[in-house]
């Protein structure tokens, strides 16, 4: 007997297999997400705590002017701290062999035996301990300029053009991620950095028996907090910049967001699709106990129980659910290698400890099972009650009350087929809303992944058509007078310049603080701007800051309170200055001030630390091979090059994504629609037969069917943008750091996009079962009385 | 070997609505074919009110389903007046059950999300020339009941608002498939009434099919089928009136 009901649910599952196929891929996007983000997530995790720990990265950063040797082992013995290291650092213009602008380099001194932030030797060997012409490059870097052991290149240090030769390749737990200061993107070609001998170091810049940047591990139980206040003030007389912990240094922090960002995948994207299936598994296992209501009463009449029943269709929906996951499993093992290996090309890992993701797997399995079957618990609950008797009667035809609502639809004279169709969401609301909600969700996750675009191009017009719009700036070495500007503008091409002065500062109300950038803004200038989301371009106002929202959020204040504002460079003023205007900046969070009022502030003549040209382009190279030979220029932005190389970076990275949340929202909307029309057929076969015999052409009887499916639809969509918008959010929150800022706007192309792409979805998934409708033998579907 | 087609009495110039000319059905169940009708041959002239009885299997809805343009027969050829119905596409036959044909079935078939009167109008507004759903249903009857649910009626009545949703077009034929079947005797009458009135009223050619013997005799004309074949083709020389009829 067992045997017989065994292979009645393969039959049954036959005959509802493109369904279980639809809710199976809606499952398995949802344990494919949880597996490949969770997989991916931890082989980072894992492969970044290894990497730290063996090649020892330190836990504290701090720059400053210059400080003897003898202070590291008083900062060794402070509370709270391991080891100590001190290091020399300074960027240099580098000129290599083939490539025309400028390049940049990060010069880091190499102890002779170092003990935090190790280098990793990836080729060919360390400078030789006696030579002050060796260096070892990153290997990005390296690679990109094709700088292979005993290569030359030759760099600007100390105000001296010199040759390096290289002696090898290495990577460093400290530059996984790799950005020129003041860039947005790695730009392996344009910056690298640059490992040399301490003792060469030190003879090349002056610095014999000193170091201006100071690395340090903190013991274990060590206060982070505690150990920085205490760094500041050590440093504060060497023209310390402000001592940072590892979530403001520029690669951990970035590596730190993009692993939040899978975190954030990989627990809010799942529920949606474990409980859409689980809805669809409640919907499609209704229809069938209802088409098998005979049956299990003829089963119930031998003497099944109501136990076997139930499990019976506990077993179906299991089955749905093993399809689902283990489909999942497979997809979730692919995507999550995929996903490593682009990671993997970003950041620039040594090794890659792969994560076998059975957690994950183990998980989501349950996780996945436990929604196809609780989907099915209320269905389930049903079918059990049936007696006997009343199983194999047919069920009570649905009553059609005229309820209020019905009323107004009445009058609205509507064709009697449209009237079909509302009567029909009115008296099954329930199964409405599922539906409706289901496809709500899947133009929620288009919102919330096209929406991606959006915020780049609004990066993309801030930062490149309306803040910047010079072609070049110029970085200095060390902040010069304002004069420098004029002096700027004998340069090859140049045909215009301004000057401007950024500083780093930390801001403090109360017992708030904030470590950013303070940008003065000299009066007259126009090229380099600061913009307001809402009124555009501002002006300086004649004393006090201007601050983003984010800031004044963050430290609580608003126009007119006092902040302290510490600047960190020399000659390290401490300044009281009110906020004079809050903007609304949707990413940014930097502090701006009027050049005049600050440099009056700090009793010191105007300096400037950067220069923005216009140029002739066609004088640019001249211009480039100018600016390599000169000592005060440390570095060369070029935006057209930037701009072109932002959007490309992005585009790519952004279309794959794009392409893989297209998949899954169009898979939920598919899985829902799919299922919902198909029960509907399967309930109103007989209707829509009727209306074929009544001389109903096959699109009129067709509207009946699209028509309900395409209204969800459409009334779905408003929710979907809502939630999308929450979801949305939601990612900004989970991806923005101090250090990574993502604004958070949505276009209307973004709504339409997802509206258009899940509406054409929708339709394709009724035209399915619309064709099978098309197919139906009129004269059979006439005589099987429902 | 044409049969001959017997005339009605009053010989009118004018064609028959349908002729059917040796029409044959196989029904094809894997390896098993089934012979629904084997060479039915017939003309119904316009506004006859014709019988179709026969024992069950004997092929009566499969002709009526060909009639309809539900169904094609496997040979023969059959014309509703000019048009041959067994050269014509789906969509011509759609349009034809449009345009000329009203159907009565055993189950009344009604959408059970409309009303009486919803039910009817959704014919009517698909019809060329309709009567109002009003009118069509106070023709059977039912004019105090038109804003109920078909789960608000009895059987005779919804049977009723399907003879009303059927004859609101207009059509030029009414093909009733055991329009009775499934109602007592009082009901019954009730069904046959409306029809009745239908047929005199409107002069609409009719097919009953029924397996009720008694009821033979409201028609004009009576076939009888039997294993596929037509074995008897009378003409009522006297007609009872539905009341007259009991079962
Ligand atoms: N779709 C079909 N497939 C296979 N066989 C069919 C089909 N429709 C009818 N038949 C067969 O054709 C024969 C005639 O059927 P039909 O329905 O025309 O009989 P009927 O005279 O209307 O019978 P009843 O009085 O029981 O309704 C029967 O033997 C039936 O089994
Ligand atoms: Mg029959």
């Amino acid at each position: 007997m067992v045997r017989a009901l065994e292979r009645k649910l393969l039959r049954d599952l036959r005959r509802i297999w493109a369904q279980t196929v639809a809710i199976a891929l809606v499952l398995a996007c949802g344990v494919m997400v949880m597996v490949a983000a969770q997989a991916t997530q931890r082989a980072l995790l894992a492969t970044q705590a290894a990497y730290y720990e063996r090649f020892r990265f330190a836990d504290i950063f701090a720059g400053l002017t210059r400080a003897p040797r003898a202070l590291l082992a008083d900062i060794a013995a402070l509370p709270g701290v391991a080891q100590a290291e001190g290091r020399i650092s300074f960027h240099a213009v580098l000129d290599i062999a083939g490539i025309e602008a400028p390049a940049m380099g990060r010069i880091l001194s190499l102890p002779p035996n170092p003990a935090l932030n190790l280098p990793l030797l990836r080729r060919g060997a360390l400078p030789e301990p006696d030579r002050l012409d060796q260096v070892a490059l990153s290997e990005p870097f390296a690679a990109a300029n094709g700088l292979v052991p005993g290569s030359r290149f030759q760099a600007v240090l100390n105000g001296q053009l010199r040759t390096l030769e290289v002696s090898g390749w290495v990577l460093s737990p400290e530059f996984i991620y790799s950005v020129a200061p003041g860039m947005m993107m790695p730009d392996d070609r344009r910056f690298g950095l640059i490992w040399m001998n301490e003792q060469a170091a030190a003879a090349l810049m002056d610095m014999a028996g000193a170091f201006n940047d100071l690395s340090v591990r903190l013991a274990r139980g060590g206060d982070a907090r505690a150990v920085i206040a205490a760094l500041d003030q050590m440093l504060a007389p060497y023209g310390g910049a402000g001592a940072q912990g590892r979530a403001q240094q520029t690669s951990h922090a970035f590596l730190d967001s993009e692993l939040q960002q899978l975190g954030a995948l990989a627990l809010y994207l799942p529920p949606v699709f474990l409980l859409v299936s689980g809805f669809l598994v409640n919907m499609v296992l209704a229809r069938l106990i209802a088409i098998e209501r005979p049956q299990i009463g003829l089963l119930r009449a031998l003497g099944y129980r109501r136990r076997e029943i139930g499990a019976y269709y506990l077993k179906l929906a299991g089955l749905i659910g093993a399809v689902g996951v283990v489909l999942g499993w497979a997809f979730g093992r692919w995507l999550g290698a995929g996903m490593l290996a682009i990671y993997a090309d970003f950041f620039r890992f040594p090794f890659l400890l792969h994560d076998p993701a059975f957690g994950a797997m183990a998980l989501s399995g349950a996780l996945g099972m436990a929604a196809a079957l609780l989907g099915a618990l209320r269905a389930v609950a049903g079918a059990m009650r049936l007696s006997p008797a009343e199983a194999m009667q047919p069920p009570t035809p649905p009553n059609f009350a005229r309820g209020y609502l019905d009323r107004k639809i009445a009058a609205l004279r509507l064709h009697q087929t449209s009237m079909m169709i509302l009567r029909a969401l009115l008296r099954w609301p329930g199964r409405a809303m599922i539906t409706l909600s289901g496809v709500a969700l899947s133009v929620a996750v288009l919102v919330a992944s096209y929406f991606i675009f959006d915020a780049v191009d609004l990066i993309h017009e801030r930062v490149f058509d309306q803040s910047n719009r010079q072609q070049i700036t110029l970085a200095l070495a060390q902040p010069a007078p304002a004069r420098a500007v004029e002096d700027a503008r004998v340069l090859p091409g140049v045909l215009a310049s301004e000057g401007a002065f950024g500083v780093p500062v930390r801001l403090v109300h109360g017992h708030r603080s904030h470590l950013t950038a303070l940008q003065a803004q000299y009066e007259g200038t126009s090229l380099a701007r600061v913009i307001d989301d809402y009124s555009g371009p501002i002006l300086m106002p004649p004393s006090g800051l201007v601050l983003p929202d984010l800031v004044a959020r963050k430290l609580g204040v608003g126009p007119g309170d006092l902040v302290q504002a510490e600047l960190l460079a020399p000659p390290r003023s401490r300044l009281e200055l009110p906020v004079a205007r809050v903007i609304h900046q949707s990413f940014g969070a930097e502090a701006h001030i009027a050049a005049s009022v600050l440099f009056a502030e700090m009793g010191i003549a105007p300096q400037v630390s950067h220069i923005h040209l216009r140029i002739d382009p066609d004088q640019m190279p001249a211009l480039q091979a100018r600016i390599k030979t000169l000592p005060a220029i440390s570095g060369l932005s070029d935006w057209q090059e930037l701009r072109s190389q932002f959007a490309a970076t992005i585009d790519e990275s952004l279309l794959t994504m794009a392409m893989i949340y297209t998949v899954i929202g169009v898979l939920i909307a598919i899985g829902v629609i799919y299922n919902a029309a198909r029960i509907q057929v399967s309930e109103r076969l007989h209707e829509l037969a009727t209306l074929r015999v009544l001389g109903f052409r096959r699109a009129e009887v067709g509207f009946v069917l699209v028509g309900e499916m395409m209204l969800l639809t459409l009334l779905a969509l408003p929710l979907g943008w809502f939630l999308g918008y929450q979801f949305a959010q939601g990612m900004v929150a989970a991806i923005s750091t101090d250090v990574v800022q993502m604004p958070f706007t949505i276009s209307r192309r973004t709504f339409a996009l997802a509206s258009v792409v899940v509406v054409a979805a929708a339709l394709g998934a009724v035209a399915l079962v619309q064709r099978r409708v098309g197919r139906v033998d009129l004269v059979l579907a006439l005589k099987a009385r429902e | 070997m044409a049969r001959v087609i017997p005339m009605p009495e009053v010989t009118k110039p004018h064609p028959p609505v349908f002729a059917a000319q040796n029409v044959t059905r196989v029904f094809r169940m894997g390896k098993v074919a089934v012979q629904a009708l084997r060479g039915v041959s017939l003309a119904l002239q316009e506004a006859e009110m014709v019988v179709l009885l026969g024992a069950s299997g004997s092929g009566k809805s499969t002709l009526l389903n060909i009639l309809g343009g539900l169904d094609q027969p496997t040979e023969g050829r059959v014309f509703f007046r000019q048009t041959e119905l067994t050269r014509a596409s789906d969509s011509a036959l759609t349009q034809y059950r449009r345009d000329h044909v009203g159907f009565v079935f055993q189950f009344y078939n009604l959408v059970p999300s409309l009303t009486a009167r919803e039910n009817v109008a959704l014919v009517t507004e698909i019809a060329r020339n309709p009567i109002p759903p009003e009118a069509a249903l106070d023709l059977v009857g039912l004019g105090a009941r038109m804003d109920h649910f078909p789960a608000e009626l009895s059987g005779g009545e919804q049977q009723r608002v399907a003879i009303a949703r059927a004859i609101a077009k207009q059509p030029d034929v009414l093909l009733c498939d055991e329009p009775t079947g499934a109602l007592d005797s009082t009901t019954g009458i009730q069904v046959l009434e409306a029809l009745c009135r239908v047929n005199s009223e409107l002069g609409t050619a009719t097919v009953l099919i029924t397996h009720n013997a008694e009821i033979q005799r409201i028609a004009h004309r009576v076939i009888v089928l039997a294993d596929g074949r037509v074995i008897r083709d009378t003409r009522n020389e006297t007609r009872l009136a539905p009341a007259q009829v009991s079962w």
